[in-house]
């Protein structure tokens, strides 16, 4: 049997690679997202609902939480039309705090007190399929009609506006196929943690989605894969040394030390 | 083909204002079927925002714009781009991380079909027959444009020649009726602009009409059939190359009317 606390690293590993792809996706067309722990935080609520209340089945309950997360998506995804960049960052973080104090006052789901008693359902072979067919996605939308117009919109939308590609189903599009893996990320998540509180999905959250995907590569999804496995693995190395204490800051600093050498990401390519 | 008398394009009063003043005011433009119609004027004369209203970049804030004698003012651009009117840009906009293949299969977008479930549901690493089909016209219109030995090459790293060259090809893409062109030859050597003026009137020959701001005039010149000259928003002149190099206000507009006078 696999040592229970590597499990437990590998399964943390597999659900970030899902949330760290949910950031990829928006992050293709160009948008910027500090609101993935939001769709997260929609997907986990409804999942775990699903299954402790209505008894539904784990994998419905996944689907259903990534659907529910998907739905909101689609809504804040068109504001994107209009917002770009860093103001558009700014509009998902204030998204993602709306939902965790919409959860923090939830009666059905806790509010404060957070919902516990989740089923464990989320085992590492359950999180590797999801991994997987999270990948297997994005690499059929990458190499498609759609996933060309969707890297044109990234680099000039005039210009991908002008020979007919339409930007609201684009950008709209990825922005709510994103949110929706999120939740199916958040699901699988609340199914491992057993219990959920509002706290877990903050603006921390969310930041740390962000930063994988940015140490990773932007642009890229096996950027953005290996961005979530540095993040997860990395810490729990440094447990391995003498001061403990220094872990996160050895972390930080780390990571400054890989954004100086390669600022467009372990996996991303040079402009 | 049906001449019906209608023009294929046709602008009844457009104006653009910005802050009070006009860019484009009243302009009525008709640019008939199978022409290459040439738009000049002095630098800031309201070429390029005409172009803007025609392709829906811009709002008008008055006129009408139609199309083969149907109305879309207003219309948003990738609209107006599958109605077949398709531009390329004064300071040209590629996308350029992309290879000069990919940037012309991306041209085809509007005319071929699947989203994001017919990429799901296809075989791993096999080209559908779409794929196939988009590739085959990229690769013949590289070819047309004299590209097709920097398919590969990113669209970034292109010589500037080559990546008007490139906008050509995108656009061309489209299957447009109307193809737009602002400042194409804008850097070129006299060979590549002799090139390019021979490529726009060959596109032209096969039915494609085209309509071009330019600088260049002894290009205008050679390629034009109709010529409309802006000053300051508004239409001061119009007709064949031979009447409007005669033409005495736009020499004044070119020259000053110190020079004129």
């Amino acid at each position: 049997m696999l040592d229970p606390y590597v499990e437990s690293v590998l399964i943390f590993t597999g659900i970030n690679i899902v949330l760290a792809l949910s950031l990829y996706l928006p992050v293709s067309a160009g948008l910027l997202s500090l609101g993935q722990g939001g769709f997260m935080a929609i997907g986990a609520y409804t999942a775990a609902y699903l299954t402790t209340e209505l008894q539904w089945p784990f994998v419905v309950a996944l689907l259903g939480g990534g659907l529910m997360a998907g739905f909101v998506g689609l809504v804040v995804g068109l504001p994107s039309l209009r917002i770009k960049g860093i103001y558009l960052v700014i509009m998902t973080l204030g998204f993602g705090e709306i939902v965790r104090v919409f959860f923090l006052n939830f009666e059905p789901t806790g509010a404060a007190s957070g919902l516990g008693g989740i089923p464990t359902y989320t085992t590492l072979p359950v999180v590797t399929v999801a991994v997987l067919l999270t990948l297997f996605l994005c690499f059929q939308i990458r190499g498609s009609r759609i996933g060309r117009a969707i890297e044109a919109v990234r680099e000039d939308e005039l210009a991908a506006e002008v020979i007919g590609i339409n930007l609201t189903y684009v950008k709209v599009a990825v922005f709510g196929l994103g949110a929706a893996i999120a939740g199916v990320g958040g699901g699988l998540y609340a199914h491992y943690a057993t219990f959920i509180d509002p706290a877990q999905f903050g603006f921390q959250r969310s930041a740390e989605i962000f930063i994988m995907v940015v140490l990773g590569g932007m642009g890229n999804f096996a950027g953005a894969t290996l961005g979530a496995i540095v993040v997860t693995i990395l810490p729990e190395l440094l447990r391995l040394g003498d001061a403990q204490e220094w872990r996160m800051t050895m972390f930080g600093a780390l990571l400054v030390a890989i954004m100086i050498v390669r600022p467009w990401g372990l996996l991303g390519t040079r402009r | 083909m049906t001449t019906n008398g209608t023009p294929l394009l046709e602008t009844r009063g457009l104006t653009r204002r910005f802050d009070g003043y006009s860019a484009v005011a009243d302009m009525n433009l008709k640019i008939e079927r199978g022409s290459i119609h040439a738009l000049i004027g002095p630098n800031g004369a309201g070429k390029t925002t005409m172009f803007n209203l025609i392709t829906g970049v811009l709002p008008p804030s008055a006129g009408r714009i139609f199309v083969d004698g149907v109305e879309f003012s207003g219309s948003r651009p990738d609209r107006i781009a599958r109605l077949g009117v398709v531009r390329t840009f004064q300071g040209v906009r590629l996308f350029s991380t992309m290879t000069a293949l990919e940037n012309v299969e991306v041209g085809r977008f509007c005319r071929t079909r699947g989203g994001f479930l017919a990429a799901l549901a296809r075989v791993p690493f096999v080209a559908t027959r779409t794929e196939v089909a988009t590739r085959k016209r990229a690769e013949e219109l590289l070819e047309r444009v004299g590209l097709s030995k920097q398919r590969d090459m990113l669209a970034g790293e292109l010589a500037l020649a080559d990546q008007r060259r490139l906008e050509v090809a995108r656009a061309l893409a489209v299957e447009p009726k109307l193809l737009l062109l602002d400042e194409p030859v804008a850097g070129m050597n006299p060979v590549e602009v002799h090139e390019a003026g021979e490529l726009f009137k060959a596109l032209c020959r096969e039915g494609t009409t085209i309509l071009i701001t330019e600088h260049h005039m002894s290009l205008v010149m050679a390629i034009s059939s109709h010529i409309t000259v802006m000053n300051y928003g508004r239409k001061i002149a119009e007709g064949s190359p031979e009447q409007i190099k005669r033409d005495p206000e736009v020499m004044t507009a070119y020259l000053g009317t110190e020079a004129a006078a």
